[in-house]
């Protein structure tokens, strides 16, 4: 590669400077006004910023490079090489969630594409708007097993909101500007644009169009009739025994302040789905907690009891419903969802209200009044009282580590305030139970697919979106192991997030799912891992290494306080399991509980569940 | 056999779109009976009739989800609303010359044409309702049919035209159809 003539630092905002006298560039936007010639690259680059992005994530090779060549023009758009384009899929989602912008990953051609596509599943299952941009071998090779050649369009296909493969420079700027508004609008999710190296080593004209982007079967919003909404309002006023759903759909639509409101006026309490946890907080008085797979047990037994269900912006996953057969049987369902294709997908719903959470809130609120619910709610206090994962913020410490611990304790020192990343595990459940999330969006965390290795480069990610936020990495020590290659990413970037490895020397839900179901046989997950400490160090990292309770809020506090990225690896009980639990399939009330019986020390364990320790 | 429902479907007549419609049936899980795409008088508008095994709920997602796919324009279950449905199949039957004539009743029978003669062979071309084309291939199977191809369903709706392209988006929602 040619180094650019003109490095980035001598080139101000006129972006590209093609025989043009300079045009006059204004603050907020790049330079390009007048028709000009540019080459595919510097179009796509063009575009991107006229887009509003400033950090993309990504990793070059042969299909890409002329794209790369051109970056040097281009200092408004800060380029982080990842270690591994899964790396660049999953902080450009990190990226997303934390700032409600689109994130963007750019990868070469074949391996680097297919590379990104476990980060593109994940947004597409978690509806994570990203836009992927993947170079391609040039157009008269395709189709001819060239060297590095997949057919990435068709490999995404079924992972992809939608995707582009574009052959000709003048067609760039329409494919990624319509990626990022199929990638933003309606019920978000990944676009891919897959372009070839001819189309962007060729020349076109470039004039910016930023007439909204109209596509002719596209139809991303839609709202509830009239008659429906006035169908909720008499069903949420007649119901004895309401709950509501809060899914990430309130997030994304920005409807948490409606939902207190709707709370407020109503008293209706709330169950959260995984994505859907910060929708509403958990502090709150009518915040039941996380329900489905490992939901507190009452929050479960409340919906089996309910006699009506107003869902806000979730799809009824299997790890929600459990047994569909036996699901939610005596509840009345108000659907509000913004995807068509979710209503009546898995469960049968009487009410479907399609549109924007938001929107719809905003038309039912006026209309609800408040009905005298205390019977209900003293019920779902008295499931509460029997069967509370006790709050262990006065435990004893008895010497042992547990996650609980780690986690509870991270939530009190960081006052719920911190952005917590979580990977796919055990912890990640943990963590659900005992960060108590009072802001919204402070959770980013892999839901629909479970994408061991999100953690880290997600976290990453989320950095670039908030430059100033306290974050936290929760991950297991099989799932850093995936990623933890983007620990050099950070240093590189000087970026600082913590971590807490939550070291069980298990990959635990794994192992968890053996003791319960596959007669305690522990086959191919005891894992051991590196020394995290001298992982760090080699990294010119600080590490940490906690093995009791008693040193928990020290190491908490060291990390910080301290300017660079800390790992902290906490050598947590080994054999602990997340309970409640739902056996996958399972009726949703038939939970796995805690074994009271357990404690092979005489002194109680403190979280354990029983009874007696209200 | 399972109830069967036939959609219409307009789509955008460009390259890999076929294909991003016959993925979703594939991934999840619908069961093509039968899908015919044509271009229509709108360049650029290709119209598919896709017959799906299924109930109304079935047909109702496979909707919704057909709506999901960018390129695709409109969607309509019309498998409730009046329509000519119509089917079209070539057959060819090994018939000596000495049975050629009662073949040839046959074809006329079921309004069907002979559109090619050999010394032992004819081909039928038959259009009509698939109920019909079974009956006919019945009855010409005792001569020995040696070949045949049917084109799939096609459908249309009767009477006041924009029945089958009116967007109805399913279920209890309004389209918000930004202006042009
Ligand atoms: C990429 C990927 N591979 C496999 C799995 C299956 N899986 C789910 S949880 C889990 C164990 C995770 O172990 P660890 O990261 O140590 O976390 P822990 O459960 O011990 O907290 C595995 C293997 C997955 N979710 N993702
Ligand atoms: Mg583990």
């Amino acid at each position: 590669m040619t180094a650019s003539p003109i490095s980035s630092k001598q080139i101000a905002a006129p972006a590209i400077v093609v025989n043009q006298p300079s045009a006059s560039a204004t603050a907020d936007s790049s330079a390009v006004e007048l028709t000009q010639v540019c080459t595919g690259s510097e179009i796509l680059w063009e575009t991107l910023i006229r887009e509003g992005v400033s950090v993309m994530f990504g990793y070059p090779g042969g299909a890409i490079m002329p794209a790369y060549d051109a970056l040097p023009k281009f200092p408004q758009l800060h380029h982080v090489l990842v270690r591994h384009e899964q790396g660049a899929a999953h902080a450009a989602e990190g990226y997303s969630r934390a700032s409600g912008k689109v994130g963007v990953a750019v990868a070469t051609s074949g391996p680097g594409a297919t590379n990104l596509t476990t980060g593109i599943a994940n947004a597409m299952l978690d509806s994570i708007p990203i836009v992927c941009i993947t170079g391609q071998v040039a157009s008269p090779l395709l189709g001819s097993d060239a060297f590095q050649e997949v057919d990435i369009t068709g490999v995404t296909l079924p992972i992809t909101k939608h995707n582009f493969l574009v052959t000709r420079p003048e067609d760039i700027m329409q494919a990624v500007r319509e990626a990022f508004y199929i990638a933003m609008s309606g019920r978000p999710g990944p676009v891919v644009v897959d372009i070839t190296k001819d189309a962007l080593q060729k020349s076109a004209n470039f004039k910016w169009d930023d007439t909204p982007v109209r596509l002719p079967g596209y139809r991303p919003e839609h709202k509830p009739l009239p008659t429906d909404l006035q169908r909720a309002v008499e069903m949420i006023h007649s119901a004895k025994k309401p709950i509501i759903f809060a899914g990430h759909g309130v997030l994304r639509a920005g409807a948490t302040g409606l939902l207190l409101e709707l709370v407020r006026k109503t008293d209706i309490p709330v169950a959260a789905t995984l994505l859907g946890l910060t929708g509403f907080p958990a502090s709150n008085p009518r915040a039941l907690g996380m329900m489905g797979m490992h939901g507190e047990a009452w929050v479960n037994k409340a919906i089996q009891e309910s006699d009506l269900i107003v869902a806000l912006g979730m799809r009824f996953d299997d790890r929600v419903t459990g047994n569909l057969k036996t699901y939610a049987q005596k509840a009345k369902k108000i659907h509000v969802e913004l995807d068509p294709a979710e209503v009546n997908k898995l469960v049968h719903v009487d009410l479907p209200l399609i549109g924007d959470v938001r929107e719809i809130l905003q038309m039912l609120l006026p209309f609800v009044e408040y009905r005298d619910r205390t019977d209900w709610l003293t019920h779902i206090d008295t499931l509460r009282g029997k069967s509370a994962v006790i709050d262990i913020k006065h435990m004893p410490d008895n010497g042992k580590l547990f996650a609980a611990h780690v986690i509870h304790d991270l939530w009190r020192l960081t006052e719920g305030k911190a952005i917590v990343v979580t990977d796919v595990g055990q912890h990640q459940m943990w963590e659900a139970q005992y960060y108590r999330h009072d802001f919204p969006n402070k959770l980013i965390t892999s839901g629909g697919l479970g994408t061991m290795g999100f953690a880290l480069p997600a976290a990453m990610g989320a950095r670039f979106a908030c430059p100033d936020e306290e974050i936290w990495v929760i991950a297991g020590d099989g799932g850093f192991q995936m990623t933890q290659a983007e620990l050099q990413t950070l240093v590189q970037e000087g970026k600082k997030v913590n971590i807490a490895i939550i070291n069980n020397g298990y990959l635990g839900m794994v192992r968890q799912w053996q003791q319960f179901f596959y007669g305690g046989r522990y086959v191919a997950t005891p894992m051991s891992s590196p020394d995290y400490v001298k992982l760090a160090d080699a990294h010119g990292l600080v590490g940490l290494r906690v093995t009791k309770r008693s040193e928990v809020a020290d190491a908490v506090r060291r990390a910080r306080e301290l300017p660079g990225t800390v790992i902290i690896d906490f050598r947590v009980e080994q054999l602990d399991s997340v309970y409640p639990m739902v056996p996958a399939g399972a009726d949703l009330d038939a939970m796995i509980r805690r074994p009271e019986a357990v404690v092979e020390e005489a002194e109680h364990n403190p979280i354990y569940e029983t009874g007696k320790d209200d | 056999m399972a109830a069967l429902r036939t959609l219409v479907a307009y789509v955008e007549d460009k390259p890999g779109v076929l294909n991003r419609v016959a993925s979703l049936f594939r991934r999840r899980g619908y069961n093509i009976a039968s899908l015919n795409v044509g271009r229509t008088h709108d360049s650029g508008v290709s119209r598919m009739t896709i017959v799906v095994e299924g109930d109304a709920g079935v047909a109702q997602l496979m909707e919704a989800n057909l709506y999901k796919l960018v390129n695709v324009l409109s969607v309509q279950d019309i498998t409730d609303c009046p329509a000519v449905v119509r089917d079209m199949a070539l057959i060819k039957i090994e018939v000596p010359a000495e049975r050629r004539a009662e073949a040839l009743q046959l074809v006329e029978v079921f309004h069907a044409r002979v559109v090619d003669i050999s010394p032992g062979t004819l081909i039928a071309e038959i259009t009509g309702s698939p109920d019909k084309i079974e009956a006919f291939v019945e009855v010409l199977k005792p001569y020995g049919i040696s070949e045949m191809v049917q084109t799939g369903r096609i459908a249309m709706t009767r009477g006041v035209e924009g029945e089958a392209s009116r967007i109805s988006h399913g279920q209890n929602s309004e389209t918000v159809v930004t202006a042009a």
